[in-house]
């Protein structure tokens, strides 16, 4: 047991690595990963300006372009790993390591954290001094807390995407694709999530980032009026259930698919 | 004795995907299952470098598939090390690792030092133990130049030596090499062969299982091989024996000029067992490696094909190869690559 979960570890930094050193390595990544995403959260909060919308809603716009970038390394980038890995012919040799799947996506999502954490940091500063946001943090300990929970649920949720892109490759990327712009609509990154309705609302908390964004917008404006979807720790409490079970689905779903996979042919199959 | 692999009834089919399978039972062309594997049986002893030679598409990379726990078996068992590859693949895991020829695997970013190391923490290989295996294993592939070179930056060659290494860094129990040498130029794949040879010399309790399509590297590598063709194992025993099988002077290669005809007129003759063909277009020449039931049968050959038009130029009688032992058992020569790429 000592042994698998070293073996895991070192699986893990392994993998991190990559992306740890191909951060340093192509600098590249800072314009595409930092100047471009800023264009989008600066329209909106322009917008917002330009029609007179209370402050705190550039300040919403702001911290949802921080929180997009870990929604895309999570989501995104570590759930469509498997497919980008299949192709590359590296995926086999994952598979075939006497190692967990999950580690290998922990050491993909962690490596990437790196770049993450610096385009959301960057995004957050300069947007905040752009346009002259203030934040109110009512609890950092609540905060802290939501943002972990709010990780924990995101990274399960990729975790099981990433095994249907094990099996379907080229066909659960096109998927992806085709989900990923309803997908930033609903989670309400760039307005309170309440605008949909109550029942689109509801439906929209299914999303994990959901619930996380609504409940760091009350955190950190406190005291302003954010149309909240619940409380905060309502919200907590969806986000730990979320938690438990996107990851206890993650691995069953990983298994499964990696089993289907070895039955018909197709898991290191390329070109699908 | 415990074999370090064994199949048993090994069987493997390929379906086509259910919605398409359903259409077409539907129209009334059902596809019938592709067999990629049917009744394999093999042993392999500790510490032997096993070959499966065969033609493309023979089934030899299913085997490999399966016995690495990437495929499971329709029907059948496959035994790595005593463990069922299906019920336990966790266990066979720890004890295999595989190089495949033409890999890109890695990144591009990363250099050929920090490829191996990534690999080699997959398998949970403290990375002191790694370094140090790996700058033994760079130094004697002679890959000491390029292994501070992006790994985006090799040639074919440089990177099939770096995918041999990230193969033997784990130090495996048993290694599955399928095509190691697969379009190699002649001087790395000697380096890689004498590598590979060298290594099993040193660890007599490892075991390799080879792949290939390359007669001479079956031949000259390989403890004992099995010719796999069409999913089932022809014969297996060392290339010596499998050569001692034909008669010595039986086997004749005839140079003719260019001929464009099938091998049907020899080949339906009762005293030709088989033959096969190779065009030397460049030289306007065709060589008929013919392998014949009984010595006397010669004289009605070059008759034969003298009735044909086709001009006897040289006629060699050979000893027999491992190409013949192929030949003879599976009734047609492999299509390309016969003791290529500096095998000899």
């Amino acid at each position: 047991m000592r042994t698998y979960l070293i073996t895991n570890l070192r699986a893990i930094w392994g993998r991190a690595y990559v992306r740890v050193v191909g951060a340093n390595r192509e600098p590249s990544w800072l314009f595409f990963e930092v100047a471009l995403p800023l264009l989008a959260s600066f329209s909106f909060a322009l917008i917002y300006r330009g029609m007179g919308a209370p402050e705190q809603y550039v300040g919403f716009v702001v911290v949802s372009g921080a929180m997009i970038a870990f929604w895309q390394n999570i989501l995104w980038s570590m759930a469509a790993q498997f497919y980008w890995e299949k192709e590359m012919g590296n995926l086999e040799l994952y598979l075939m390591a006497p190692i967990s799947r999950m580690s290998i996506l922990m050491g993909m999502a962690v490596g990437g954290l790196f770049m993450t954490a610096i385009r959301a940091t960057l995004i957050l500063l300069i947007g905040t001094w752009v346009f002259g946001v203030t934040y109110q943090v009512s609890s950092w300990l609540l905060l802290t807390g939501v943002f972990v929970l709010t990780m924990g649920a995101v990274y399960g949720l990729g975790m099981l995407s990433s095994s249907l892109f094990m099996l379907f490759g080229r066909e659960a990327w096109h998927t992806a694709n085709l989900f990923q712009e309803p997908v930033y609509f609903a989670t309400g990154f760039y307005f309170p999530v309440r605008a949909l309705g109550d029942l689109g609302a509801m439906l929209a908390s299914a999303i994990p980032l959901t619930l996380g964004l609504d409940a760091i917008r009350q955190l950190i404006f406190s005291g302003k009026p954010v149309n909240p979807l619940f409380t905060v720790r309502t919200e907590m409490l969806l986000l730990v259930v979320a938690t438990i079970f996107f990851n206890w689905a993650a691995l069953r779903a990983l298994r499964f698919m990696e089993n289907l996979g070895k039955q018909s042919g197709r898991l290191t199959l390329k070109g699908q | 004795m415990q074999w370090s692999i064994e199949t048993r009834n090994l069987r493997r089919t390929f379906r086509d995907r259910p919605v398409r399978r359903l259409f077409r039972r539907a129209v009334g062309t059902p596809v019938p299952d592709k067999v990629a594997l049917d009744s394999v049986n093999v042993t392999v002893r500790p510490g032997e470098l096993f070959g499966l030679l065969g033609p493309n598409g023979a089934g030899k990379t299913t085997i490999i598939k399966i016995l690495s726990t990437l495929l499971l078996p329709s029907a059948g068992e496959a035994l790595v090390d005593g463990i069922d590859v299906a019920k336990d693949p966790d266990s066979v895991r720890r004890r295999v690792n595989m190089v495949s020829g033409g890999e890109h695997s890695g990144y591009g970013i990363l250099t050929v030092r920090e490829t191996i190391w990534m690999f080699s923490q997959f398998y949970g290989v403290p990375t002191k133990v790694a370094k140090k295996r790996a700058d033994a294993m760079i130094e004697r592939l002679n890959l000491t130049e390029s292994a501070d070179t992006k790994t985006s930056k090799l040639s074919t060659g440089m990177r099939q030596k770096m995918n041999i290494i990230r193969g033997f860094v784990t130090d495996p129990k048993i290694l599955f090499l399928d095509e190691p040498t697969l379009g190699l130029d002649v001087g790395i794949a000697r380096e890689v062969r004498a590598f590979v040879s060298e290594w099993i010399s040193e660890h007599p309790e490892r075991t390799v299982l080879l792949t290939t399509h390359y007669m001479a590297e079956a031949d000259s590598m390989c403890d004992r091989v099995a010719i796999i063709d069409q999913g089932r194992v022809l014969a297996c025993d060392t290339p010596a024996n499998l050569k001692r099988d034909l008669a010595p002077d039986c086997v004749y290669q005839i140079e003719v000029p260019l001929w464009t005809e099938t091998i049907s007129p020899l080949d339906q003759m009762p005293v030709v067992r088989s033959v096969a063909m190779e065009h030397r277009g460049d030289q306007g020449r065709t060589h008929l490696r013919v392998i014949l039931e009984e010595e006397g049968g010669i004289a009605s050959v070059t008759d034969r094909l003298a009735k044909r038009g086709a001009r006897v130029l040289s006629m060699t009688r050979l000893e027999p190869s491992l190409e013949d032992a192929f030949l003879n058992l599976v009734g047609h020569g492999l299509s390309s690559g016969n003791g290529e790429n500096g095998a000899r």
